[in-house]
């Protein structure tokens, strides 16, 4: 980006401030720490300069916002053309209630909703079951059966919002619960929009909700890819997560290299089912955490696009710009909240709301202030979304396109981000792929040390955490949480029972037979899917049929 | 004077919560601490944790709990635990627990309830005084 008469004399400008000023200042006023570092401990140096961006290519590296390789943006216009989808997770207790949390933000100007379900539905048991005791209704909503489905979209048009839900190993039953109802509201398929998580490799490595072996759950992960695209083209078909990994502990590279990585063993095995890679990579999407760096978080938004870009186009040879896009959803860093002086949250979730804005997402979620203690609240909810009303409305930061692109360290960040995300994917490679390497529990490993990393310098006070190892106050803030209403497993249940009873019991009978002949096969099960869920069958039943087929996960545990 | 046998400590992830940085951080501070620790991994019954703590003859269940299902799952740990004679075991447990569901906790049996942001050193501080020690040899 500079000749090299004005590099030459910019170093030589340098060594000159150098001596003359930053020694001086030096000998009197030591820096505050011998090392300065990300939060992921990556080196930060005092001063960047051109030299830290030396080799940097314009057109090459960054380009312009809507064209290769994306740097930039994946759209033209980012943030001054449309604004992120304000996407707040939740679902608690029953389907009403979470129906009326759902109303309640879309009247408060959330502009998409994000289904939380709740463990049982997410890990295939229906409410009823004995494993599911004292687990319904507690962290998402339960989907049981399509009634649920029925009840928690209840005076919400399926063609006038988007959802995203975040279900993996059950994503086809309850994805086609969605599709049910859409059709029982008479919205054609190719006008639902929207994003369901099916991402199970990460489920494997560091959210814990599988079922099947990991070559079952891949053929259910791509039976989705390859319905959507051929029925409900805007749905986004998955949503490679990085988020969880991050949450797991995972330092920005590692949830960068990861997902990605992730991401190449979806596609590929999308493509070796035989389906065109401009077909359905359009419709692939990504999930990141945001932590507290605020610079180290832009470079890794920056970095993810540029190398998904360069993977989709170099590696599998796509030429549609649209399956280049690496279109993001952001979640706070969960794992940053606090339960001691609750109110600062609000503070640590808007500095990394502006930096999900600032690295150009797609939708954001901010995280409530009161969840290292429970559930969110109506009250911290809403200022969960009024912090991003505010960011977007009045901070100006959306005025114009990557507004921190062209800064020397964030250039460099980028590129040292980029370089050592990509040293992960080959070694990932070399092991033979995202699969084989969680089967032999590299990405584990690699994350548990990383989490007993960080735990070690917040112990040590190497890292502070305002009010928790520094800035500690006695007095405690009063706080009114959300309680999950006592009765709401017991109304589940019931409602569970009284669809078991009405139902044409033969026809799900029926219905699951057909679907468990099909999953012995090889074709795709969404039709069957469909099937079974328009008659009622329910999503126990429905992993059940399919746990015959294919068996169990059995859990790799890695300290 | 004999050898002091090393506490024996097992780390247990109950329901179907998947959320265990923190279980696995306790794990290896436990180790680092000098005890024997044996970690079940993710989403075991009650049932299942009690076998394990009978089998591996422990000191100590430390339990994880991040889904919200503690009410219904740790009263039926320590009541498996002690129809398993093993109601001297220390039963302790950390996650996101709302102070008010703390009194009910100790009254089923939890000794103690460590939320977020505790310090390691506070919670093997809490196990090296509490935990039993007739076994020494």
């Amino acid at each position: 980006m500079f000749d090299k008469r004005e590099l030459t004399s910019i170093v030589k400008e340098k060594e000159r401030w150098e001596r003359e000023t930053l020694e001086k200042t030096l000998a009197r006023f030591p820096e505050r720490l011998p090392e300065f570092t990300t939060v992921s401990g990556m080196p930060i140096e005092r001063l960047y300069t051109p030299m830290d961006v030396e080799d940097l290519d314009y057109v090459r590296d960054l380009g312009f916002p809507g064209e290769f390789p994306f740097t930039r943006g994946v759209y033209a216009t980012v943030h001054r053309g449309r604004l992120w989808t304000m996407r707040q997770y939740a679902g608690f207790g029953t389907a009403e209630e979470s129906n009326q949390r759902y109303k309640y933000l879309l009247e408060q100007g959330q502009t998409g909703l994000s289904v939380a379900f709740d463990l049982p539905t997410q890990i295939g048991y229906d409410s009823d079951h004995s494993i599911a005791s004292g687990e319904v209704g507690r962290v998402g909503v339960p989907v049981s059966s399509l009634r649920d489905m029925e009840i928690l979209f209840d005076g919400i048009p399926l063609d006038k919002v988007s959802t995203s839900m975040t279900i993996n190993s059950t994503a086809p039953q309850v994805l086609a619960m969605y599709f049910a109802l859409a059709e029982k509201q008479g919205v054609p398929l190719n006008k639902v929009d929207g994003t369901v998580q099916n991402d199970i490799l990460k489920e494997y490595v560091a959210r814990g909700t599988y079922i099947y072996p990991p070559e079952a759950s891949m053929r259910l992960a791509v039976d989705i890819i390859e319905y959507c695209y051929k029925n409900a083209p805007r749905f986004n078909t998955i949503s490679v997560s990085g988020y969880h990994i991050r949450e797991a502990g995972a330092t920005a590279v590692q949830e960068l290299a990861f997902t990605l990585a992730n991401g190449i063993a979806y596609v590929e095995a999308a493509m070796e089912r035989g389906l065109p890679i401009d077909d359905f990579a359009p419709r692939v999407s990504f999930f990141f955490a945001c932590h507290n760096d605020l610079f180290e978080e832009v470079a890794k938004f920056r970095a993810a696009r540029r190398m998904w870009a360069k993977i989709v186009r170099e590696r599998f040879g796509a030429r549609d710009p649209r399956s280049m896009l690496l279109r993001y959803h952001v979640q706070t860093a969960g794992c940053t909240l606090t339960a001691q002086q609750p109110y600062n949250n609000i503070v640590r979730v808007t500095i990394q709301a502006l930096a999900a804005v600032l690295g150009g997402a797609q939708s954001l979620h901010t995280n409530s202030f009161d969840e290292a203690l429970a559930l969110p609240s109506e009250t911290a909810v809403i200022t969960a979304l009024r912090t991003q009303q505010i960011i977007a409305h009045e901070s100006g930061v959306t005025n114009t396109v990557d507004p921190l692109g062209g800064s020397f360290f964030m250039e460099s960040l980028t590129n040292k981000i980029e370089e050592e995300a990509m040293e992960y994917i080959q070694k990932i490679d070399a092991m033979g792929g995202a699969m084989a390497a969680i089967q032999r529990g590299f990405y584990q490993k690699q994350i548990a040390d990383s989490a007993y990393k960080y735990q070690k310098e917040v112990e040590s006070k190497e890292k502070t955490v305002v009010g928790v190892n520094e800035f500690i106050t006695e007095a405690k803030v009063p706080i009114k949480l959300l309680k999950v209403d006592p009765e709401a497993e017991e109304k589940q249940v019931e409602r569970l029972r009284r669809v078991r009873a009405e139902r044409d019991g033969k026809k799900v009978k029926e219905v699951l037979k057909k679907l468990r002949r099909a999953a012995e096969g090889r074709g795709n099960l969404m039709p069957f899917m469909l099937e079974a869920v328009k008659a009622y069958a329910t999503t126990g039943e429905i992993s059940d049929t399919l746990r015959e087929v294919f068996g169990e996960y059995k859990a790799m545990t890695i300290v | 004077m004999g050898l002091e046998r090393r506490v024996r400590v097992l780390v247990a992830k109950p329901g179907l919560d998947g959320h265990d940085r923190g279980a696995k951080v306790m794990v290896r501070a436990l180790r680092d601490a000098g005890m024997e620790v044996i970690y079940t991994g993710i989403r075991q019954t009650p049932e299942q944790i009690v076998e394990a703590a009978v089998q591996e003859d422990v000191d100590v269940v430390g339990l994880s709990i991040l889904s919200g299902a503690h009410m219904t799952l740790f009263p039926k740990i320590t009541r498996l635990l002690k129809e398993r004679g093993m109601d001297d075991v220390l039963v302790i447990g950390g996650g996101i627990i709302p102070e008010e569901d703390i009194p009910a906790m100790k009254e089923a049996g939890i000794a103690e309830v460590f939320g977020p942001g505790t310090p390691i050193e506070t919670i093997v501080k809490y196990i090296e005084e509490n935990a039993r020690m007739e076994k020494e040899l």
